[in-house]
């Protein structure tokens, strides 16, 4: 599938004040900072019902989390919506969110999802443990220069393992 | 012989829950309990920081409604600073954004967690009762429900500064106005807001009075009923005094200044839950449980001051002869009208003139001592706080909306299964169905847990007495 990349979308998402868990939202801080044109960088605690909007809205959208046992540093891959049977507003699952997309707005934006690998998740507090920040690093530098050069051919089902 | 049933974790409710059942060796239900297996712990987490975090760092306690925890906390930050009264800027922009969260977290819920049970009905295949069958078969109702959720996040993000961690309320009032800018925005799309707010109304009162015989006995039970309400006895969802009302409408208790809540309301702690069990201390733990959210304040309060939320609730205590209603599932059509009330609200603060005014905070002397409670849109929400003299919190104690349900939850699931279940031993969807229709009625948040990837799937365990794994079933 070739896709113009004409409007971007980068959702980070996870629970900052839950370890590791903010490395989507810490991911979105830090490519926001870096003000890329045509990309639109937004941050939230899980995804919501809401976000299909703003989908649709856009070409492409990658999903940002934090990933419990996923590939080290990060995996970057494809995804294609899915309808589950069991919703939850407290967590709409990427796919989730581009099957209302597709299925309420006639979306075709295409998806991806980037796991970063996290490894404290039951603690309380803001800050992301050194391992992970590692990989935040690493996941930072390997979308900035996504969204530069916009080459989203390549990466489909595709673990990078940098 | 008993055996325990555990279903883990309940599906379209906000968080994680576990519901247990204890059946009896002919298998009749002796004990229903709904656990709460996330220990939040945030008490003492706040412990030593300073109190101006708190209206921005409390909002980490859930996801879902963090600006119903950021408001309360800066009410009792406001006290602390020794500010009994703010400008009238602050105030107005404050019950905007709360009025904004109410109108999103109901849609939310009406539409995408609630309407697939009332539109399929409880007992049809998952794989259509959920929002995807409703966008598939009604595709206008979905698009609304996104739609309405995203107008409230809008009006949140105008007022609060951002969608997480927003900063709009701090000690003493507000850091910032309306501009006509932002205002334009929302009074343009305001009329097909008050639209669907009316349809969603007409919904949830329809389908109600055409099931209400079935509806009457489903999960239902008396119980008192709890809420804020103004000194006047309207509906306040921002502001007012404690009213707690026996099941058929007598007072227990009336215009409580909530910052005496202490001397009124007591927690109680069981050991097989996380959640503590609130109750009114007049009448002890056995009989002072009560229920909070839209069906008590509906039961509660004596008018709704705006026009068409009143109209709307006139015909929903016709239902009851004037009486309190005690029906579960009104809980969905007593929502609904606190959305129309909440869309009027933020059309009549859209028009007042001062959301541009620039007096935005007031200074007073600080204090040791903060309370600050609303009415969140799930129930009536408690933060208390003390600090010392080096500006830390010392104490912290919440009483979060869920919480104050948590005795209802437990009756609810014990007479869906009483009355529907009892005598099955096995875990049918059926079963699975019916619990899940009647927590879902009271729209439980039981706060935000970690969800990264690789998480979030409904299992079904079977235990016996004695804690022996007999039977599993998951739903990913």
């Amino acid at each position: 599938m070739t896709v113009k990349p004409e409007k971007i979308l980068l959702i980070g998402f996870g629970n900052p004040a839950r370890a590791d868990d903010g490395l989507g939202p810490a991911l979105a801080e830090a490519i926001e900072a870096k003000n890329i044109s045509g990309v639109t960088v937004d941050a939230d605690y899980q995804l919501t019902i809401e976000d299909s909007a703003q989908v649709a809205e856009h070409n492409i959208v990658i999903f940002a989390d934090a990933s419990i046992n996923g590939a080290e540093p990060f995996s970057f891959e494809t995804i294609e919506a899915k309808e589950y049977d069991s919703f939850s507003s407290h967590s709409v699952e990427p796919a989730q969110v581009l099957a209302l997309a597709e299925n309420l707005f006639n979306s075709k934006a295409a998806g991806y999802i980037l796991g970063i690998r996290g490894y404290e998740f039951d603690d309380f507090g803001s800050l992301i443990s050194e391992k992970a920040k590692a990989n935040l690093e690493k996941a930072v530098d390997f979308v900035e220069k996504l969204l530069k050069t916009k080459n989203f051919n390549k990466p489909q089902k595709t673990i990078a393992c940098l | 012989m008993s055996k325990r049933v555990i279903i883990e974790p309940v599906t379209r409710v906000e968080g994680h829950g576990r519901v247990s059942l204890l059946l009896d060796e002919n298998n009749k239900i002796t004990q229903a309990r709904f656990h709460v297996v996330e220990f939040r712990g945030f008490e003492r987490f706040i412990q030593g920081r300073p109190y101006w975090e708190m209206p921005v760092i409390v909002q980490r306690l859930c996801g879902i409604c963090p600006v119903s925890h950021h408001l309360a906390a800066a009410k009792a930050m406001d006290q602390i600073v020794g500010v009994d009264k703010l400008t009238p800027t602050a105030e107005k922009m404050r019950r905007l954004m709360h009025y904004g969260q109410m109108f999103q977290s109901h849609a939310l819920h009406f539409f995408h967690l609630c309407s697939p049970d009332l539109l399929f009905g409880f007992d049809a295949d998952p794989k259509i009762r959920n929002i995807i069958g409703v966008a598939a078969k009604y595709p206008e109702l979905a698009v609304q429900g996104v739609m309405m959720r995203k107008y409230g996040q809008e009006i949140i993000k105008a007022t609060a500064g951002k969608k997480i961690h927003g900063t709009g309320a701090i000690p003493g009032g507000i850091n910032k106005n309306l501009s006509i800018t932002e205002r334009d925005v929302f009074l343009k799309d305001i009329k097909q807001m008050f639209d669907w707010s009316r349809s969603a109304l007409n919904i949830a009162k329809d389908y109600t009075v055409k099931n209400l015989e079935k509806l009457k006995p489903f999960a239902s039970f008396d119980s008192n009923h709890l809420s804020l309400v103004r000194s006047d006895g309207a509906m306040d969802l921002y502001h007012g005094n404690l009213r707690a009302i026996t099941a058929d409408g007598k007072k227990i208790f009336d215009q409580v200044d909530y910052t005496n809540y202490l001397d009124y309301i007591s927690e109680e702690v069981k050991s097989w839950s996380y959640m503590k069990f609130p109750f009114i201390k007049s009448l002890g733990p056995q009989n002072g449980w009560y229920r909070v959210g839209p069906l008590a304040r509906i039961n509660t309060c004596d008018f709704i001051d705006t026009p068409e939320a009143e109209a709307a609730r006139k015909e929903f205590m016709a239902v009851t002869n004037g009486k309190p209603n005690n029906i579960t599932m009104a809980y969905h059509w007593a929502r609904m009208i606190e959305i129309l009330h909440s869309i009027e609200k933020i059309n009549e603060l859209l028009n007042d003139p001062d959301l541009q005014g620039t007096d935005l905070v007031v200074k007073g002397e600080r204090r040791n001592e903060g309370v600050g409670l609303l009415e969140a849109p799930r129930g009536t929400l408690f933060h208390h706080y003390k600090i010392n003299d080096n500006d830390q919190i010392v104490m912290a104690n919440l009483i979060v909306s869920t919480t104050n349900n948590n005795e209802p939850f437990n009756r609810a699931i014990q007479k869906v299964v009483a009355d529907h279940i009892d005598g099955v031993p096995e875990i049918t969807e059926g079963l699975l169905n019916h619990i899940e229709v009647a927590i879902r009625a009271y729209d439980p948040c039981l706060s935000c847990a970690t969800h990264a990837m690789g998480k979030m799937p409904l299992k079904v365990t079977l235990f016996d007495y004695q804690g022996n794994e007999i039977a599993s079933k998951t739903k990913e």
